[in-house]
């Protein structure tokens, strides 16, 4: 068995144990960490498969990023009130586990049968390259820039379009301010009539 | 080097794991990381045809795949925040009308 099985292998366990770990806690907080831990160990994954940019990207936005906002969210929200209540539908967990099984036969047997073998990485003088230059920036950078450049800046609107629609949605809508600004619309609309009036 | 198949697998194994979080789970919270770990298993599959095509395209793939579940996530959590603001309530079961 080489270093690189021993790798693959400790970290798949590591990512399935933190997965079964996000499933099955209750409180969310510790699915958050649970969830942490799997982004890690995807990450390293991530570098094993020459994909060191995503691998950083990985370790930056998701378990940076997102991560952070998950846990600010639980943090504001009180969940501990939460933990108590009683599930309503629980034949839902008795249904989960033989789909889990289904739905894990059915891929695995796809996977046997589909030819992996890995193409060796080309190089400009047409001699094998070495194993780690696939997803350096440069390479990324060629793609996203010329081939791709439309769903680049696709993605770029629709961010742009999550910010504005989530501070809308999760903005406090006070009964008073709502009156003071409507009071403030007639008000215009009133002078601009009053203006038209006496232009005319 | 690790067979690709082997990526495969894990990458389906943490896709059902994610499919099982979804079905027992009741907390919209814990819902959420749930789709997050599916997406991640994805990723997972996607740099791994990445790697066996030679092409980086499927790694562009996983940098949008991102780019989306970062949007995703801040509106849900939104949406979150504001079903807990009028239902004062996390659990999926008591949130089954579309208006608020």
């Amino acid at each position: 068995m080489e270093f690189s099985h021993i790798l693959f292998l400790g970290l798949a366990a590591l990512a399935v144990v933190a997965a079964f770990n996000v499933i099955l806690q209750r409180n969310p907080i510790y699915s958050a960490i649970g969830l942490i831990v799997v982004l890690c160990s995807l990450a390293a994954l991530f570098l094993t498969l020459s994909a060191q940019f995503i691998a950083a990207m990985q370790i930056i936005v998701y378990a940076g990023a997102i991560m952070v906002l998950f846990v600010f969210v639980i943090m504001l929200l009180n969940v501990r009130a939460e933990e108590t209540r009683i599930d309503k539908q629980k034949y839902l967990k008795w249904l989960a586990a033989p789909l889990f099984l289904a739905l894990l036969a059915e891929v695995m047997a796809v996977v046997r049968y589909v030819d992996l073998t890995p193409q060796p990485l080309p190089s400009a003088n047409g001699a094998a390259a070495p194993q780690d230059v696939l997803g350096t920036v440069e390479n990324i950078a060629n793609g996203m820039f010329t081939n791709y450049l439309i769903p680049f800046e696709a993605a770029s609107v629709l961010i742009l379009m999550a910010i504005v629609g989530s501070m809308l949605l999760a903005r406090r809508e006070r009964k008073e301010d709502v009156e003071r600004i409507e009071k403030a619309l007639v008000a215009q609309l009133e002078e601009e009539k009053f203006e038209e009036e006496v232009a005319a | 080097m690790v067979p690709l198949s082997w990526y495969l697998a894990l990458s389906a194994v943490l896709f059902t794991i994610g499919v099982v979080g979804v079905l027992i789970q009741r907390n919209v919270i814990s819902l959420f990381m749930c789709v997050e770990l599916m997406l991640n298993a994805v990723n997972l599959s996607l740099i791994a045809f990445s790697r066996l095509h030679n092409d980086v395209t499927g790694q562009l793939f996983v940098f949008i795949v991102m780019a989306v579940a970062a949007a995703e996530a801040a509106v849900g959590l939104a949406i979150i925040i504001a079903l807990f603001r009028s239902r004062e309530t996390l659990n999926v079961d008591e949130a089954d009308l579309l208006k608020l």
